[in-house]
């Protein structure tokens, strides 16, 4: 039994269905990796599965309860969370806001949660006064990642968190998702650079069309000849 | 030395004390159409209405006072009835909310739509207010009237010209200082504040982090709505109530919120001061002040006024159609609208 499944959904946004029954899972302390060429569905399953999108078909459980019918911010106090592709701090707002906002269910004591997370991110501690849309492309998305982890989830996902960074930073990205992930967190991403992202991954997932294509661990996926030459460029 | 103070108090008397009184029930206004505008994603005509209506349970509840035998004075009873009047006018809001606004939010109405809808409730409401108190002019301002008389004035410094501040203007400026210092504590410092602020910079992102939209949505009802009976009392106070007068307010209070930068609390209140002293400034007649620096008749016997009194709104529209025109996003670049 996985921790998080989302079983053959089916979905879109207007009448026609671009999820045609594709299945994802993860467990917790892995990380998932869902990649697959554009228009796949990958984000929009990601949506899906974050109750975003209303699902004409299939079902999604998290903990083995199942969370279909509930709305996104009730998801959020089952222990998701979820880091859009784009828009994805509050740039009016300094850093620790962004992170008391990622907080906002949290009854706890918030300077108990904050400091692993700006000794994950030690630049987030420098600009901490500093308004979110100041920063640079690489910081913004530390600032997303780290507002997520605020509300100290047992489930990340992450939508393409390295698109328009450089390619260090994005080394450094990866290495901070295998860090929150070892500390027992399901980690679920979508990416678009496959190759660096299923070399992280416990689990990958091809998609194509909405459907799955391949299913596997990320390394088996990395050996597959076919994956390669029709995903991975050879 | 008389010569130069002369003409200083005149403006100060004519244009810097007014301006203040009305640029602070205009700021108060425009912080309550920026708020329905940053987190509800509107602009809310009716607005004016909302702000007769609060003042018009302040007054009702103002006659049950007096009528029961109540007073504060030298201030005004209105002050003491005040809580009735939030009172109602968040009940307004939230039913109004409730009924109409909520449908189109789960429509995810377009902006136009929702102009109409609001300038359709305000037409509700407007009707309903002349239904209850009717369409006539109220004085409900038992307080002292002055605070500082132009005869003691004129006694006091021996200048010939007077200088005086009514109680309401004192009253209006203290208020609204308050109310906006509360309202920028509650948005920088508190939790729900915060995540009002963090909804109307980006929902979705708010929604991610499990903030409630319907609360987010209910507090920023309750606050206008509070913002809105405060404003139109203190403009009832300042100048007596008529329900036709915020009915035209409306206009000044958009100007103000939209020379701000729309969206922006702080604009907003800029904005309110900017509006009421450039009506003051381009209508006051500056004869008097003219003939103290100059002599009498030094610019023949023109009032010196660059605009009637008739045109105060004009004002308004001008400065409203040069921002637009100029910087569309105000001078705190709010969002464009």
């Amino acid at each position: 039994m996985t921790f998080m499944t989302g079983e053959n959904m089916v979905g879109g946004y207007g009448s026609a269905n671009i999820l045609n029954g594709c299945s994802i899972c993860v467990d917790l302390g892995e990380i998932a990796v869902v990649v697959g060429p554009n228009g796949a569905g990958k984000s929009t399953a990601m949506k899906a599965i974050f109750g975003m999108l209303n699902l004409r078909g299939g079902k999604i459980s998290i903990g083995g309860e199942d969370i279909t019918a509930l709305a996104p911010f009730e998801r959020v106090n089952k222990g998701m969370a979820f880091v859009p592709q784009t828009h994805n701090v509050f740039t009016s707002m300094t850093v620790e806001e962004n992170l008391e906002m990622g907080a906002f269910i949290n009854t706890s004591p918030i300077a108990g949660i904050m400091e692993p997370i700006y000794e994950l991110f030690p630049v987030l501690k420098e600009k901490r006064h500093q308004c979110a849309g100041e920063l640079s492309g690489g910081q913004r998305q530390q600032v997303a990642v780290g507002r997520a982890l605020m509300t100290e989830p047992k489930l990340l996902m992450l939508d393409e968190p390295t698109a328009g960074v450089s390619p260090i930073v994005m080394d450094e990205l990866f290495d901070r998702i295998i860090e929150v992930a070892r500390t027992g967190i399901a980690v679920l991403l979508v990416e678009q650079n496959a190759k660096q992202a299923l070399a992280i991954a416990d689990q990958g997932f091809v998609l194509v069309q909405g459907e799955n294509r391949y299913t596997d661990s990320g390394t088996a996926l990395l050996r597959n000849a076919d994956v390669r030459k029709a995903f991975l460029g050879g | 030395m008389e010569m130069l103070l002369n003409p200083l108090v005149l403006l100060v008397n004519f244009i810097l004390i007014p301006g203040l009184a009305y640029g602070s029930q205009l700021a108060l206004g425009a912080l309550g159409v920026t708020m329905v505008y940053a987190v509800l994603n509107f602009s809310n005509f009716s607005h004016g209405e909302i702000m007769s209506f609060g003042a018009m349970v302040t007054i009702l509840a103002t006659y049950w006072l007096q009528s029961i035998g109540l007073s504060i004075s030298p201030l005004p009873t209105a002050l003491l009835a005040l809580p009735l009047g939030i009172l109602g006018s968040i009940s307004l809001c939230l039913l109004l909310d409730r009924l109409v606004f909520r449908f189109y939010r789960q429509q995810r109405a377009g902006s136009v739509t929702y102009l109409i809808v609001s300038i359709g409730v305000m037409f509700v409401i407007g009707g309903l207010i002349r239904f209850i108190i009717g369409p006539d002019d109220r004085n409900f301002n038992d307080g002292d009237r002055f605070l500082l008389k132009a005869r003691e004035f004129k006694e006091m410094s021996g200048l010939s010209e007077g200088l005086a501040i009514k109680s309401s203007q004192a009253i209006t400026v203290i208020t609204a200082f308050i109310v906006v210092a509360a309202i920028f504590w509650f948005l920088n410092r508190t939790r729900t504040g915060k995540s009002m602020r963090a909804y109307a910079d980006n929902q979705d992102l708010a929604l991610l982090s499990g903030i409630n939209p319907d609360r987010v949505v209910r507090i920023t009802w309750v606050i206008t709505a509070g913002l809105a009976a405060v404003a139109g009392t203190l403009y009832g106070l300042d100048k007596s109530y008529k329900p036709l007068v915020y009915l035209h307010l409306v206009l000044p209070i958009f100007a103000a919120a939209i020379v701000g930068g729309v969206g922006n609390p702080l604009g907003a209140i800029v904005g309110g001061f900017v509006i009421a002293f450039s009506e003051l400034l381009l209508t006051f007649a500056y004869k008097k002040v003219a003939a103290y620096l100059f002599g009498e008749g030094f610019f023949g016997d023109g009032l010196l006024q660059i605009l009637s009194t008739d045109y105060k709104f004009a004002v308004s529209f001008m400065i409203l159609v040069v921002v637009l025109l100029v910087k569309p996003t105000g001078i705190f670049s709010g969002k464009s609208l």
